[in-house]
C-alpha cells in the first residue's frame, strides 16, 4: 500500500545533491575567462537539457513496454516522464535564451543547433497532452499516447542530425559545449549538477506516480463504497472493501 | 497483404477521382500560397534559398490538407469498422494510405511545380529536373509515411483538425531542412548540384526510420 516507501530518502538525496551542486556552482567552480559570472547558468541549462532529452527517450521506452505488455502502469510511467520533461524543456529554452542574451547579446540564435533542435522537439511534445486528452476511451488513449511517444522518441535523434547538418553548412562546430575540454573543477561541478538534476527528475517522477496511484486507488474505493451502499455489486470479482491491498500495485 | 493494400488503395483513388476533394484542394492551396508569398515577400521572382524555402513550405502545408482528409471517409461513414472486421493485416491499411498520399503528392507537384516556375521562380528548373525529381521522390516518401501515421494517430481525437498540423509540421521539419537545402543550389541563378548527395542521404535516413517505425506501431492504432 505504501507507494511512497522510498520517497523520503530519495527526496532528501535529491535536495542534498542540489544544495551541493549549488554550493559548487557558486563557491567552487572558477569564473569563466570570457563569460564571467553568466557562464554559471551552464551548470543549470545543460544538465536540464540532458535530463529532459533522457526523459523523452525514457518515455518512449516505457511506451514500448506499454504496447508490448499492455499494462496500464507503463503508460502512466511514460506519461509522467514526458510530462516532466516538457516542464524541464521549457526551463531549458528559458535558460538557454537568457544565456544566449548574456553571452552573445541576442535572445535567440539560429546557429545554435542544440537550442534549435530542442525547440522543434519541444514544439512536437507540446502536442502530447492535447492528443492524449482529446481521445475519450481510456484504453485507446493510452495506446495512442504510446504510439505518439515512440514516434517522437525516434524523432529526437533524427531531428538532431538534420539540424546539426544544416548548421554545419555555415558554422562548423565541435561538440565542445558538454564535452571534454572543461577544466577539472568545472567538470566536477557540471557532473554533480547533472546527477542532482537527474535525481530531482526521478524524485518528481516518483511523487507524481505515487499521487496518481493514490487518487486512482481512492476513486476505486469510493466507487466500490457507492456500489456497496446502493446494494449492487458491479465491481465484479474483486476483493472486499476491508482488504486495503490493491489488486495490481500500480493500477 | 499486397492484394488487400491494393484493394484499399483502389477504393481511395476511386473516391478521390469521383469526389475530387484532396488533390484539387491541395493544388488550389499551393497556387494561392504562391500569390500570398508574392505579396508577402514583395518579390516578383525568387531564386536560391528563398525560392527553395517558399516551395517546400507550400508543399508541407498542402500536405496537411491531404492528411486531414486521409481517414475522413472511413470516419464519417463507419468504414473503418468494416476494414477492421476484414481478416487482413493492419499494415495493409497503412501501406494503402501512405501510397495514396504519395500519389496525391505527385499529382500536386505536377501542378504546383509548373505553376511555381511560371509565377514566381526566376531561374528555369527545366535543366535541373532530374535532381529535382530525385529530391521530390525522396521527400514525398517521408511526407507520405509520416502523414499517414499522423492521420491515423489523430483520427480518433476530438480536435483532430487542430492536432494534425501541430503534430505533422514539427515531425516534418527534418524533411523541410534537407529538401530545402538540397533544392537551394538547383534554384540558384547559376544552378549547381551543391551537396545533393548529403541531403539525399538525410532524406533517405529519415524515410527509412519512419517507414520502419510506422510499420511497427501502426497495428496498435487500429487494434479494436
Amino acid at each position: 500500500m505504501l507507494y511512497g516507501k522510498r520517497l523520503a530518502p530519495l527526496a532528501f538525496t535529491a535536495a542534498a545533491l542540489f544544495a551541493l551542486a549549488l554550493g559548487l556552482i557558486f563557491f567552487y567552480a572558477p569564473l569563466d575567462a570570457d563569460q564571467g559570472f553568466m557562464q554559471k547558468i551552464f551548470y543549470l541549462h545543460v544538465p536540464m537539457a540532458i535530463v529532459a532529452l533522457c526523459g523523452f527517450v525514457a518515455g518512449a521506452i516505457m511506451a514500448i513496454q506499454h504496447l508490448r505488455t499492455g499494462l496500464r502502469q507503463w503508460d502512466v510511467r511514460s506519461y509522467v516522464a514526458i510530462h516532466l520533461s516538457i516542464i524541464l524543456g521549457l526551463g531549458v529554452l528559458v535558460t538557454g535564451s537568457i544565456w544566449a542574451r548574456a553571452s552573445w547579446g541576442h535572445w535567440w540564435l539560429w546557429d545554435e543547433p542544440m537550442l534549435v533542435s530542442f525547440l522543434i522537439i519541444f514544439l512536437l511534445y507540446c502536442c502530447y497532452q492535447p492528443l492524449r486528452f482529446s481521445i475519450e476511451d481510456p484504453e485507446r488513449q493510452g495506446r495512442y499516447a504510446s504510439v505518439f511517444a515512440i514516434t517522437a522518441g525516434a524523432f529526437v535523434p533524427v531531428n538532431f542530425i538534420a539540424v546539426r547538418l544544416a548548421e554545419q553548412y555555415t558554422h562548423p562546430r565541435v561538440l565542445s559545449e558538454t564535452g571534454g575540454n572543461l577544466p577539472g573543477e568545472m567538470r566536477l561541478t557540471f557532473l554533480v549538477s547533472l546527477v542532482a538534476m537527474a535525481s530531482l527528475f526521478v524524485t518528481l517522477w516518483k511523487v507524481e506516480l505515487t499521487s496518481k496511484n493514490a487518487s486512482d486507488q481512492l476513486r476505486k474505493l469510493r466507487r466500490r463504497l457507492e456500489g456497496a451502499e446502493a446494494g449492487a455489486d458491479d465491481e465484479g470479482p474483486e476483493p472486499p472493501i476491508a482488504d486495503p491491498e490493491p489488486v495490481g500495485a500500480m493500477r | 497483404m499486397t492484394r488487400a493494400a491494393a484493394a484499399i488503395l483502389r477504393k481511395d483513388l476511386l473516391i478521390e477521382v469521383r469526389t475530387k476533394q484532396s488533390v484539387p484542394a491541395m493544388a488550389l492551396f499551393s497556387v494561392t500560397a504562391f500569390v500570398l508569398f508574392h505579396f508577402g515577400l514583395d518579390r516578383d521572382r525568387l531564386d536560391g534559398e528563398l525560392a527553395s524555402g517558399v516551395l517546400w513550405v507550400t508543399l508541407l502545408l498542402a500536405t496537411v490538407l491531404a492528411v486531414n482528409r486521409l481517414f475522413a471517409h472511413e470516419r464519417e461513414q463507419g468504414g473503418l469498422d468494416g476494414l477492421l472486421l476484414a481478416p487482413i493485416d493492419r499494415t495493409a491499411v497503412f501501406v494503402a494510405k501512405a501510397v495514396a498520399l504519395y500519389l496525391y503528392l505527385v499529382l500536386l507537384e505536377l501542378v504546383a511545380i509548373p505553376a511555381y516556375a511560371i509565377l514566381l521562380l526566376g531561374p528555369s528548373p527545366v535543366d535541373q529536373l532530374p535532381a529535382l525529381i530525385a529530391v521530390l521522390a525522396l521527400a514525398n516518401l517521408g511526407l507520405a509515411t509520416v502523414g499517414a501515421l499522423v492521420a491515423a494517430l489523430a483520427a480518433e481525437a476530438r480536435a483532430r483538425d487542430l492536432l494534425v498540423p501541430l503534430l505533422l509540421l514539427p515531425l516534418l521539419t527534418p524533411v523541410l531542412i534537407a529538401a530545402a537545402r538540397a533544392t537551394e543550389p538547383l534554384f540558384a541563378v547559376h544552378p549547381e548540384t551543391g551537396e545533393l548527395g548529403k541531403w539525399a542521404g538525410v532524406l533517405g535516413l529519415y524515410d527509412l526510420v519512419f517507414v520502419l517505425l510506422s510499420v511497427a506501431v501502426f497495428d496498435f492504432l487500429l487494434e479494436d
